[in-house]
């Protein structure tokens, strides 16, 4: 047959697709089960990981039901029954919404008899999203731990959010003021309060982004905790 | 830019005669894809910051341009003419597809270490130059040495500039802090942010060429 034919070509162009197509497709569905796998045992990782449990990704798949405890979800300051379990939350579709209208997952976490409250975080960085956990202590004040990760920030720069020098600041900060939300912020240089963590030098987009982050993200949460004190002091 | 289709040898050689072995050399000096052909600077600019993911990228394009070489090689008997960029493409396309849903099953830490330059390995100049200019020509063994030769190139000069990158621009190299335990930083030794950014890429690379083309006469212009 004529190489330069209209009908080769055609032909050629077929069959390669189509075994194109199917060695894509079978390789996608082949390997499905094992990528959703490892993004949410990565999840389960980062989750430990801000109340200090430093595991592996297997290892947190099977201690996360020993830490964990309970899992929330929170709209507008009290616990609801939801259709999508708490795991499940898609943090990013959940800050399009105003604070009253969200839907947000808590989790409750145990470690050596202290109860520690773990919050999912989602915000935007310089080049792409940045999210992270934020756990805190009993009091739905103090912050116990952080863990930040982010799609594309600059390495060396914006990308040090990851680090323990950044993240390590965060702890004992708290994010009320006589009973007021004020977050704790990312500030440029010379963190003064408990209210305040030096920021990055170089990435000062990126450090704006987790204070945004950080206020949008735990101010569903404030109510919830309100109402638990009020509740607690009643008794 | 060399781009015309070299020679096909009829007679049979052995398999690492003297000029098969040079499919592999020159692509390392006096061919090489970066320095010599100005080709893949875009992810030599991107992933240099650090040295892991260079060292995984150059990894990557070795498999892609080894497996695409052979697959396009073995079949540039059958493939029209007229549509032989897009047969290239889809063949770079979806190597490039299995490599990154392989790594994300397999090797999860490493592939979201790469994110998107993974995908980035189909604008990767250098593999579409070497099916175009040399696998459609070539038997599927000397286009196998001739990915190998150019992936080596491509790796070096890649894995040099990460070097320089990492340590002046972080003081680490693969993320350890080598240039804290000199006691460099004492005496007032601060790290070189513009190293971390994309145009000192480019300035190293100027560099690397500055030197090679001092060194070899080959290369050197009237």
């Amino acid at each position: 047959m004529d190489k330069n034919s209209n009908t080769y070509t055609y032909i050629f162009a077929l069959i390669m697709v189509t075994v194109v197509a199917a060695l894509l497709s079978g390789a996608s569905i082949a390997l499905k089960d094992r990528q959703e796998m490892n993004v949410e045992q990565e999840k389960q990782q980062s989750i430990l990981k801000s109340i200090g449990v430093n595991l592996d990704r297997a290892q947190s798949a099977e201690q996360f039901s020993n830490y964990i405890t309970e899992q929330l979800v929170i709209q507008n300051g009290s616990a609801i029954e939801s259709e999508t379990s708490a795991f499940d939350i898609k943090m990013d579709e959940a800050i399009d919404l105003s604070v009253e209208e969200r839907q947000v997952p808590l989790y409750v976490a145990t470690k050596n008899d202290t109860t520690f409250y773990v919050i999912p975080l989602r915000g935007k960085g310089l080049w792409g999203p940045i999210w992270g956990y934020i756990s805190l202590l009993d009091d739905g004040n103090t912050v116990y731990g952080t863990t930040f990760d982010h799609k594309s920030e600059t390495p060396g720069l914006g990308a040090e959010i990851v680090g323990d020098q950044f993240q390590n600041q965060f702890f004992g900060k708290e994010i009320m003021n006589n009973g007021e939300f004020v977050s704790v912020s990312v500030v440029k240089t010379g963190a003064s309060n408990e209210h305040e963590v030096d920021g990055i030098s170089g990435g000062t987009i990126t450090s704006v982004g987790v204070d945004k982050m950080l206020d949008d993200c735990l101010r569903p949460y404030v109510g919830y905790f309100n109402n638990r004190a009020t509740a607690l002091n009643a008794e | 830019m060399s781009t015309e289709t070299q020679e096909v040898a009829k007679k049979s050689e052995p398999l690492f005669s003297k000029k098969n072995r040079r499919l592999m050399t020159d692509p390392l000096n006096e061919n090489n894809p970066i320095t010599v052909q100005v080709l893949g600077i875009c992810s030599a600019l991107a992933i240099t910051v650090k040295l892991e993911p260079a060292i995984v990228m150059s990894l990557s394009v070795f498999f892609v341009l080894g497996a695409g070489n052979v697959i396009i090689s073995l079949m540039r008997n059958l493939i029209p003419n007229r549509i032989r960029i897009i047969v290239q493409l889809v063949v770079v396309a979806s190597l490039v597809i299995l490599v990154d849903q392989t790594l994300k099953a397999f090797l999860y830490d490493v592939s979201k270490q790469l994110s998107v330059f993974v995908g980035l390995i189909i604008t990767n100049c250098i593999i579409m130059g070497r099916f175009e200019a040399f696998a459609l020509g070539n038997t599927p063994w000397k286009s196998f040495l001739d990915a190998v030769g150019n992936a080596a190139g491509y790796g070096a000069i890649l894995i040099m500039v990460a070097f320089v990158r990492e340590l002046f621009g972080s003081g680490a190299l693969f993320g350890v802090d080598v240039l804290s335990w000199t006691g460099i930083y004492e005496i007032g030794y601060v790290n070189n942010g513009m190293m971390l950014l994309p145009p000192m890429a480019l300035i190293i690379v100027a560099i690397i060429i500055w030197i090679q083309r001092s060194r070899t006469k080959s290369l050197i212009e009237e």
